[in-house]
């Protein structure tokens, strides 16, 4: 289920020069599952914004975002006590019922967010999740110390070398020859296809594409899997290993 | 006393409440919608459009943001006739017991013939659409709409294959739309809807490329409503048969315009896709519109502007 709600702004803080974190305060209860998004209105903007719920509560849902184009320029603006229209519990999220006892997470620039509210749920699940973060350079880095407040084992990659592993997640992978049982995953396609090369562990990844309504009535952001077409937004954007066309 | 304000038209003999018609390709088969409110508030449903095989449409990305609206180069995707009339017609039927307008494209006079037929037997469809005007495909949908002959051609075809109500959907991406309009009419049409999208293109400036893998897709949203009135006025005027106005509809003040205009039902289209519960706040919203601009009856206002 989901619906659509007028949320407010509580805080809206830069993590770096270009990622902004917001907290919003409104009915949660239709978010089940980390790994959901939900959809922003703006206001002179056709469309709305979906962006991936980092981690949520009884009364407020967290989202950090990337300033990449008006949108989000409008949203970097926003003051405490910005009213906005957003639905909410949009798209499938991650599935932590399994078997996996010791998953990996790796996240890749803002698809970081999303794992999050993931990591804290399979630690509540009583699971041993340890976390790859990568990013291009130093400056872009954010939630490695949320992360390690959590208690888990949190690597960095940097594409550039000028903070952890030089080059990608999956030479962190290689490089600390990392034991996993199942893999959770966000980011940039380059990055999703390159861990779905170079593992052969069941898992989950979450894929973005261009969205019209985010509900599942425009088909526009459909994909192809093996078992069928699927909307990103509705039967995504997460999609299981063994279903994945690439 | 509180007054009554009638908001039912009638549709070639279907009677719907209002005349607020979600209109093809921005409502699926209305299952998303029944999550987020009681669809039986609709005048009508128009249902995706259908082919004979079931298509997955147009490479992604496949839309694009415009000011005051959209661009899709969705394609037709759809599970094809057989899928919609096994799966989703009853999926349908089970949340939702108003009146439904099949919406059918094809490829060929055969394609159309075919589907039609099939929908034909289909009793809960009271109307069928046939959508001549898809700008996301090629060697079918739109190129039967651009030229008078070939879309009094489809029409005649499926005018012989059912009984049903026969609804051409006209592109406004032609030289005169009237006469198209005309063409349909004569063969046989017993209504037009239009109009469907407006060609269009955006460019992601910092990539330097087409934002729409298949580079040109339908623009459709608030933008382009004015063309479209302009249309429906001009097709209305000209022909005998009622118009199902659509483009850019949002407010029950755009029906109402579109209505004065010579449009009986009028179609919601993007609108929905920003706010899902657009056409229900249409229809919420049309008692107090007519109150402010003195109508009891909606239907007496249908092409009322000359």
């Amino acid at each position: 289920m989901y619906k659509r709600d007028i949320y407010t702004v509580l805080s809206n803080e830069p993590l770096t020069p270009a990622v902004y974190r917001m907290v919003l305060e409104g009915d949660t209860q239709y978010i089940t599952r980390s790994g959901q998004f939900i959809n922003i209105e703006l206001e002179g903007k056709f469309l709305r914004r979906p962006i991936s719920v980092s981690d949520y509560d009884e009364k407020t849902i967290t989202i950090i975002y990337k300033v990449v184009g008006s949108g989000t320029e409008q949203m970097r603006e926003m003051a405490a006590g910005t009213k906005l229209d957003i639905l909410t519990g949009l798209g499938n999220g991650f599935n932590t019922e399994n078997e996996a006892k010791a998953p990996l997470l790796v996240g890749g620039g803002v698809g970081v967010p999303p794992l999050y509210n993931l990591c804290k749920r399979l630690l509540g699940e009583g699971k041993k999740p340890s976390v790859i973060l990568g990013f291009n350079t130093r400056d872009e880095i954010f939630y490695e110390e949320e992360f390690k407040a959590l208690g888990v084992e949190v690597y960095c990659s940097t594409a550039d070398g000028s903070y952890g592993t030089k080059g990608f997640v999956t030479d962190v992978i290689r490089e600390k020859a990392l034991q996993f049982d199942y893999l959770y995953t966000c980011g940039p396609l380059p990055m999703l296809k390159a861990l779905y090369d170079a593992t052969e562990t069941d898992g989950e990844f979450s894929f973005e594409e261009r969205m019209g309504c985010g509900f599942g009535a425009c088909v526009g952001c459909t994909c192809k899997t093996k078992y069928g077409n699927k909307r990103i937004c509705k039967e995504g954007p997460v999609l299981k290993r063994e279903e994945i066309i690439w | 006393m509180v007054k009554h304000y009638d908001t039912s038209v009638e549709l070639c003999g279907v009677k719907l409440d209002n005349p607020v018609v979600p209109a093809s390709g921005t409502f699926g088969f209305g299952q998303e919608f029944a999550e987020f409110y009681d669809i039986n508030c609709l005048g009508a449903i128009s249902i995706k459009g259908t082919t004979r095989e079931a298509r997955f449409g147009n490479p992604t990305p496949r839309i694009a943001e415009c000011k005051a609206g959209l661009i899709n180069a969705v394609g037709l995707q759809n599970p094809g006739i057989d899928r919609v009339i096994a799966e989703e017609l009853p999926r349908l039927r089970e949340i939702y017991h108003k009146p439904i307008v099949a919406n059918i494209s094809g490829f060929s006079f055969e394609e159309f013939e075919e589907c039609c037929a099939k929908i034909d037997k289909e009793q809960q469809v009271e109307i069928i659409e046939v959508n001549v005007s898809c700008p996301n495909v090629h060697k079918g949908g739109v190129n039967f709409g651009t030229q008078p002959e070939s879309a009094a051609e489809v029409t005649r075809r499926v005018k012989a294959v059912t009984t049903k109500p026969v609804f051409i959907k006209l592109s406004p991406n032609v030289t005169d739309v009237v006469s198209i309009a005309r063409a349909c009419e004569d063969a046989g049409a017993d209504g037009i809807c239009l109009i469907n999208t407006l060609f269009g293109m955006r460019i992601d400036t910092v990539r330097r490329k087409p934002v729409i893998a298949n580079k040109m897709g339908g623009f459709s949203g608030d933008a382009i409503f004015p063309v479209a009135l302009r249309m429906v006025y001009q097709v209305a005027n000209a022909c005998q048969i009622p118009v199902m106005g659509c483009g850019g509809v949002s407010s029950a003040s755009d029906v109402i315009e579109m209505m004065m205009a010579g449009a009986t039902a009028v179609q919601v289209g993007a609108a929905n896709l920003r706010n899902p519960y657009a056409s229900k706040e249409i229809i919420e919203a049309l008692p107090a519109e007519m109150e402010r601009l003195g109508i009891e009856r909606l239907r007496d206002i249908i092409g009322i502007v000359k």
